[in-house]
């Protein structure tokens, strides 16, 4: 057998093999090579329908691989540098899930940053495990949540020595990162695991002018977004692990919640993409920064407007900045984030990737033309133009810490549970999710006090355009509270 | 020797003009850059496989795009020509002796060299003096323009490809910023007639008439464009493009044109029912 490299695509190699051997498919996806829907192949492409396939004999299979696909797993954790790789059809969120379920058990103790994503919180509800939440500093001015402070981080170790895991955000959204050294070098110490959900990092492992890679600052394991940085496709993803984590026992847990037909669109996709990050990561990477750094100095020359780099660092909650996050401060024009980003999709077809109550958020990737950069900065320096007014009553966003009541699962599975008008909430103890999609950090999870500030917090959101998502009501006039 | 230059003006309609000989042939940074010796209409110019302009049918859409808003502003002092690496446009702007500067930003600076070499008829205005080229992103260049110009023409090429970024609001908004309080702009503005045509330029009028308060549309008959039916847009912050036409001033210049008069300036504004259509749907 040949020697794999970086160069080789074995999942991609294997689906082009198929396709000679013109092989008749008595076997599911009954739309046989797409010819039993022609509307969807019409709309997709007979060569996307072609190699949408089950798990064979030349295929290997998601759920125990043996030939291609665990070569491909062998060549990405080569590529990122890690022991093992797991390829990922369910999103980051079935990678994040699957480190959690890793290392918790019902009752265990798990540290992490309340500003993580909810899947994170989900999977504390699927396991019974306990969130021990570190309060993100924030910045009054941004109105960002930041990252872990390093004490803050050693303080719930020693409060909680028989915690399992920490969870750390690497970067966050807005592309902040913690101490992760010192945090791992801690969390270590006191023998508990090191979870890194790089949702947002992907790209850290293949370029030496970003934050550290967390697999490669000594975390355990690490979510990453392909489909984010990487380039394959949606609902792509790759779970990374070290040393101290036994692959059979994560692929057990990964089968626990995962399809047993994994599409091999999404598998080729990562195929492909990981041979193009290992082969030309940091040449895209520094295409990358070079058009964000264009468009932040365009930005803040319009005036108003803030983008904001590697000046925010204070060496501790924000310890480094990822640089090629565009995120761009609109509060100083009088208007929300989440008010700039429907005026760019409703009024000059640009769609940015999600706007708070302050900041709006512009994912640029290896995709982006320089001609459609300039487009953004044209835009936004219309609505400047255009919109601007005074900032009086805008809401100053701040960390609203949570009150936990009850473990997630608890909450979540309470027997004792009515439903209340919203505003009636206040003062009861919620059982459900409440939060802004995107990004997806719960202002509620299940189990948490319902507080006045926080009851003022969704209502602005609500009325500033903001999706709000989670409740069992989809309008949200109701919110699920446990009984008095 | 049968050999043709043929561009699809829809999927199922194509556009050929025999070839005397291939005398350029460039792949630029943004795109390919074609000129030809045609049998019928002299030299033409081909970009990324669309045809641009032609020796023998260029007067039309230079005259119409030029001539049009300077009878209306024929003492225009600052002119801004977005797009034009050809030089026709220019050309025309120039024969106004009233017009002390041109700024003309073009994105690909091999479109002007290719010209300059090959295309005398129109780039020969790039001697001029009054003349200053940019080569970068128009909607780049207009973004620091405030209160600047009598007149900005947007002599664009189709609304994707390099020229997409002169189709959209932003660019149009910063063309309503970069003019004087009397300003107008003038573009090219694609055809009613076939459909994917007609429908990027609705949605191009419906972006300048949402950033102007005047935005009126006019056409002329242009034989090497898709379907020969071409429309200008015509958007200004103050004057009308029939009522303020200053017939006095203009007819003292004695500019000799070849398709534009004074009623071809007022014909052009009515539009088959068709059109008036297409655009009522976006007013």
């Amino acid at each position: 057998m040949k020697k794999l490299t970086q160069n080789d695509v074995p999942i991609l190699e294997a689906l082009q093999k198929l396709k000679q051997m013109r092989i008749v498919p008595f076997d599911v996806p009954g739309h046989k090579r797409g010819r039993g829907n022609k509307i969807l192949t019409d709309f997709l492409g007979e060569k996307c329908l072609s190699v949408d396939v089950n798990s064979m004999k030349p295929l290997d299979n998601l759920c125990h691989p043996v030939s291609v696909i665990k070569d491909a797993e062998i060549l990405a954790a080569e590529a990122f540098g890690v022991k093992h790789a797991f390829l990922m059809v369910g999103g980051t969120t079935s990678a994040v899930q699957a480190m959690v379920l890793t290392a918790c058990k019902r009752g265990d103790k798990i540290i992490l940053p309340r500003n993580v994503h909810r899947s994170a919180i989900n999977a504390l509800i699927l396991c019974g495990a306990i969130p021990i939440y570190i309060n993100p500093q924030m910045d009054k001015r941004l109105g960002i949540s930041l990252g872990m402070s390093v004490d803050d981080v050693k303080r719930a170790i020693e409060e909680n020595p028989d915690a399992k895991a920490v969870l750390v955000n690497n970067p966050t959204y807005y592309g902040i990162c913690s101490n992760l050294k010192e945090i791992i070098e801690a969390a270590h110490a006191s023998g508990m695991l090191v979870l890194a959900d790089e949702a947002h990092g992907t790209h850290f492992y293949f370029s030496d002018a970003l934050p550290p890679a967390a697999m490669h600052a000594g975390a355990d394991m690490a979510a990453v977004s392909m489909h984010k940085s990487g380039g394959s496709l949606t609902q792509s993803s790759l779970l990374l692990i070290n040393d101290r984590i036994s692959e059979g026992y994560v692929r057990q847990i990964i089968n626990l919640t995962q399809t047993t037909s994994g599409s091999y669109l999404l598998m080729v996709s990562l195929d492909i993409s990981r041979r193009n990050l290992a082969l030309k990561g940091e040449e895209i990477i520094n295409a990358v920064i070079e058009l964000v750094e264009y468009a932040r100095s365009e930005i803040n020359q319009i005036g108003d407007y803030y983008a904001y780099s590697k000046e925010i660092v204070n060496g501790d909650s924000v310890y480094d900045f990822d640089i090629t996050k565009l995120s761009i401060y609109t509060r100083s024009i009088g208007l929300a984030g989440i008010e700039v980003y429907d005026i760019l999709r409703d009024e000059y077809d640009i769609q940015t990737e999600f706007g708070d109550l302050a900041n709006l958020l512009a994912y640029v990737s290896v995709g982006d033309r320089p001609r459609d950069m300039e487009r953004l900065v044209s835009a936004l320096s219309e609505i400047r133009r255009i919109y601007k007014k005074d900032t009086v009553g805008m809401l100053e966003a701040e960390y609203i810490s949570p009150k936990v009541i009850l473990p997630p699962q608890d909450a979540f599975y309470m027997d004792a549970e009515e439903k209340v008008p919203l505003k009636e909430a206040v003062g009861r103890v919620c059982t459900e999710f409440v939060m802004c999609y995107p990004p997806g950090i719960p202002i509620l999870a299940p189990g948490e006090l319902v507080t006045p500030q926080i009851m003022e917090y969704i209502c602005y959101a609500r009325e500033k355009g903001c999706q709000l998502t989670g409740p069992e009501d989809m309008e949200i006039n109701y919110l699920n509270v446990v009984k008095k | 020797m049968d050999l043709w230059f043929t561009e699809s003006h829809t999927e199922n309609v194509r556009f050929s003009v025999k070839v005397d000989r291939q005398l350029y042939s460039e792949q630029s940074d943004f795109q390919r850059i074609d000129i030809f010796d045609s049998c019928e209409f002299g030299r033409i110019l081909v970009l990324d496989g669309f045809l641009m302009l032609t020796e023998k049918d260029e007067f039309i859409y230079h005259e119409m795009i030029a001539h049009v808003p300077l009878s209306v502003l024929p003492k225009a002092e600052n002119v801004l020509i977005i797009g034009g690496g050809d030089g026709g446009t220019a050309r025309e702007v120039l024969r106004y002796e009233t017009v002390r500067h041109v700024d003309l930003v073009e994105i690909d600076e091999a479109v002007v060299k290719a010209c300059r070499q090959f295309l005398p008829q129109t780039a020969a205005s790039f001697s001029d003096k009054r003349l200053q080229c940019h080569f970068e992103d128009g909607l780049k260049y207009i973004r620091r323009c405030e209160n600047q110009y009598d007149l900005i023409i947007v002599d664009s090429t189709d609304p994707f490809g390099p020229g997409e970024g002169l189709f959209t609001k932003e660019f149009y908004g910063n063309c309503y910023k970069a003019l004087k309080p009397d300003g107008i702009m003038v573009n090219q503005h694609e055809s009613p007639f076939y459909k994917e045509d007609a429908y990027a330029m609705q949605r191009a009028h419906k972006r300048i008439y949402d950033s102007f308060p005047i935005s009126r549309i006019y056409q002329a008959h242009i034989p090497t464009y898709p379907s020969g039916h071409w429309l200008f847009g015509f958007a200004s912050k103050k004057y009308h493009p029939i009522i303020d036409a200053n017939w006095k001033e203009w007819k003292k210049l004695g500019l000799k044109t070849r398709y534009y008069n004074p009623k071809v300036h007022a014909g052009a504004f009515a539009l088959p029912n068709y059109v008036e259509a297409i655009i009522n749907e976006v007013e």
